[in-house]
């Protein structure tokens, strides 16, 4: 095939680097159409290459880290287990966390939704005169849509993570909750600095750009009024909660300024702080392949002559934990592993998702805040089940895929389209006789029986792959009967059930 | 024991070598295998696309069929997967169940039932390089997953093993999914396509001539990349080797 020929072009040195690709959002109250932004994605070969290979890379290093402990299987059970005993009592240990935190001099606020928790957040700046925001990054905050709130209110949020930096420099989402520019190249890094920080275009040495955007952002981090940070654990037994980094940032977004906030959702609590030793394990093994993150920050009380806040977020928690197939998707650490080994994610990056969370973990909960805008989601999988058995919490993530899949098509949320062409399937498929004619009724199979045995359009087959040729001799079926069945008195009568 | 012979919609259309060859090695094993002649497909086309209300009368056909066999064997993964684990739009009757508890994958059938040490007529003196798909391999435990820690095991390649002259190479994601899913093929045919040209890169780097599974949708998904691209690699079904294929 003439496509299969290298292309001249392709072979020559560069003048430019690919441009990264930018997939489309949805509009307002418009479904995500994953696939025709991952389609985007793949056009950007040398982008969704880096892609694949880096966070492959990630999935490879966990696995060797999960096999040199050996009793990897047991501390995700018992992770598990613990997930499943806190939820099932959260009332009683949000209200012994709050309790004991309030002890610490902590103030507690309560947030039903994140436009509850932008408020809130909000009226703590203002009565603090606060005009600049150091912040840590938090998926929780985008789930709020904070930093587009702050943005509208005129208070300057500064992140303090790299990567999350990176992204905020770009105007763009985390396209990876643990690597949020995950998706870019350096090249890519290097002329958004250039643009933004004025650094030299042409270099994208990792410490030269990580340098720059140092020297750029330190004195913005100096001089700001009050620091944010998420948690990745809050302990009901001692009201104090825990930060995991890599660079050191949220140490620096909680102890710089003298206001710390902290947006922590209702799902983040532990029962002690003995089980930290469970979790903290498993967390960055799981999430970068690393034994541990770099600091693991405890937090108990505001610092001397500091002032300390926690705003407890439920956005569609509560509610989710009544879903009987979908409740135990509160269990995740946001650990990413699902995200590293799904061969979907990896292929299409996590901007495709249009939403604050990717991979396989944003396929079971996004459609909880909007299961029509999410609708497709959930068909974005293979259902090869990887993402289930790297879950440090165990999670049964593509079984709740597929049932999410049943959820919506009872829900009308499938496309009409695709619910009659398989309503049709079904109806062929259950009468032998129309099964048969819709084989024999032609003499190319290929014409009629793709549409219920492929499902769907076959031209989306035909896109990158060629159709299986009809078998000379006809079909199995064929054969039997004139193979097997050639010296009997009677061939039975296929169709006599119909 | 009397064994039902289930071949799956596509087999039946596409590969009927694949349907012949197991039904010729279960006899070589001397079961007693009939093939119920109105039988069409187990349901997993629309149960995959979350219509399960569609896939009623198509489970309720299935079971029509097989309730009489002590035990139903198929050589497809993703369908043994369907009936075990989702075969639920229909009531669950002591058929229903019967049914659901006594579908085996042929892999499993040869390896746990039959226990088999040896396949004396077989002989297939190339490379292969072997595709676990990801129901047989996840949904029906037919060896461990590279992600999950214990002790390696494998059902198919200890069969494949007992072939005079063959030939395993290891690829360097071996369980990677190939990127078929069904529906998911005609759904997001670009992430499915590309999924499907790494994987036979993946087995071509590592000198593999054939590919071989125990799922026929993945090699179809997987040829049909491979012809579109023109690349040398060739296909087969592990019931098509087993029973004495040498090309
Ligand atoms: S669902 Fe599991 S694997 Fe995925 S991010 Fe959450 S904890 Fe990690």
């Amino acid at each position: 095939m003439s496509g299969n020929e290298p292309n001249p072009a392709a072979t020559l040195q560069r003048a430019t680097p690919e441009a990264q690709p930018r997939p489309a959002k949805a509009a307002d109250g418009k479904r995500v159409d994953h696939a025709r932004s991952a389609k985007q994605f793949l056009n950007a070969p040398e982008h969704a290459k880096s892609h694949d290979t880096r966070v492959w890379a990630m999935r490879t290093k966990r696995d060797k880290q999960a096999h040199t402990i050996e009793e990897w299987e047991e501390l995700r059970e018992l992770a598990s287990q613990i997930k499943t005993h806190t939820l099932a009592h959260l009332d009683t240990y949000l209200e012994q966390f709050e309790a004991n935190a309030k002890a610490n001099g902590i103030h507690v606020h309560w947030a039903a939704d994140g436009a509850e928790h932008n408020r809130i957040v909000h009226e703590i700046f203002t009565e603090h005169g606060v005009k600049r925001v150091i912040k840590a990054k938090s998926m929780l905050m985008e789930e709020c849509g904070f930093r587009h709130y702050m943005d509208s209110v005129g208070i300057e949020i500064v992140e303090t993570d790299l990567g999350e930096r990176i992204q905020q420099l770009d105007g763009e989402d985390p396209s990876h909750i643990v690597v949020p520019p995950v998706h870019k190249m350096r090249s890519d890094v290097a002329r958004l600095f250039a643009e933004q920080l004025g650094s030299d275009p042409d270099n994208d040495d990792a410490h030269y750009l990580a340098g720059a955007q140092r020297d750029a952002t330190r004195p913005l981090i100096l001089d700001a009024d009050a620091g944010m940070t998420g948690a990745n654990f809050a302990v009901a037994e001692t009201g104090g909660f825990v930060v995991c980094t890599n660079e050191g940032n949220a140490d620096l977004s909680a102890n710089v300024p003298n206001l710390h906030v902290a947006s922590i959702g209702i799902e983040k609590l532990v029962p002690r702080v003995e089980d930290m030793g469970v979790f903290i394990r498993l967390l960055s093994r799981s999430a970068l392949g690393s034994p541990i993150t770099q600091y693991t920050s405890h937090f108990r009380a505001p610092k001397q002559g500091g002032e300390m806040h926690i705003v407890l977020v439920d956005n569609g928690r509560s509610k989710r934990l009544g879903m009987e197939k979908f409740w135990s998707s509160l269990k995740c650490i946001r650990c990413g592993a699902c995200m590293n080994t799904c061969p979907v994610y990896r292929r299409s990056g996590g901007l495709s998702y249009g939403a604050t969370y990717a991979g396989p973990l944003g396929l079971i909960l996004n459609p909880t805040f909007d299961a029509h805008r999410y609708s497709n989601l959930p068909f974005a999988s293979t259902l090869n089940g990887s993402c289930t058995n790297v879950c440090p919490v165990k999670i049964n993530i593509h079984e709740q895929i597929f049932g999410w899949r049943q959820v919506l098509a009872e829900n009308g949320h499938l496309p009409w389209t695709k619910k009659t062409a398989l309503s049709a399937a079904g109806k062929v498929l259950a009468s032998p006789k129309g099964y048969r004619v819709a084989i024999k009724t032609t003499n190319s199979a290929l014409k009629h029986l793709p549409r219920w045995a492929l499902y769907n359009r076959m031209n989306a087959w035909g896109e990158g792959r060629e159709m299986p040729s009809p078998p000379d001799n006809g079909t199995f079926h064929d054969w039997y009967r004139r193979n097997r069945l050639k010296n009997q008195a009677k061939t039975p009568n296929e169709g006599d059930s119909q | 024991m009397r064994i039902g012979l289930f071949v799956p919609c596509f087999i039946d259309a596409f590969y009927p070598d694949v349907g012949i060859a197991t039904l010729e090695l279960l006899e070589r094993f001397h079961c007693k295998v009939d093939y119920p002649f109105d039988q069409t497909c187990c349901g997993q086309p629309m149960v995959n696309s979350g219509c399960h209300a569609e896939a009623r009368a198509t489970e309720a056909l299935f079971v029509k069929n097989f309730a009489q066999y002590d035990v139903i064997v198929a050589p497809s993964g993703s369908c043994v997967h369907q009936i075990r684990d989702n075969l639920t739009a229909v009531e669950q009757t002591p058929d229903v169940k019967h049914v659901r508890e006594n579908t085996l994958e042929l892999v499993e059938f040869l390896h746990d039932v039959l226990e088999v040490d040896a396949f004396p007529w077989a002989r297939f003196e190339h490379r292969v390089g072997y595709h676990d798909s990801c129901n047989t391999l996840r949904n029906l435990g037919h060896g461990k997953p590279s992600e999950l820690h214990g002790e390696p095991f494998s059902k198919p390649r200890a069969l494949l093993e007992k072939v005079a002259g063959i030939e395993l190479v290891q690829i360097d994601r071996p369980d990677e999914c190939c990127g078929f899913g069904g529906t998911f093929s005609v759904t997001e045919p670009e992430v499915s396509a590309q999924m499907g040209r790494d994987k036979i890169a993946d087995h071509g780097r590592n000198g593999a001539e054939y590919i071989v599974s125990a799922d026929s949708s993945c090699l179809m998904h997987q040829s049909g990349c491979a012809a579109r691209i023109g690349a040398p690699i060739k296909f087969k079904h592990i019931a098509e080797i087993l029973n004495g294929a040498s090309q």
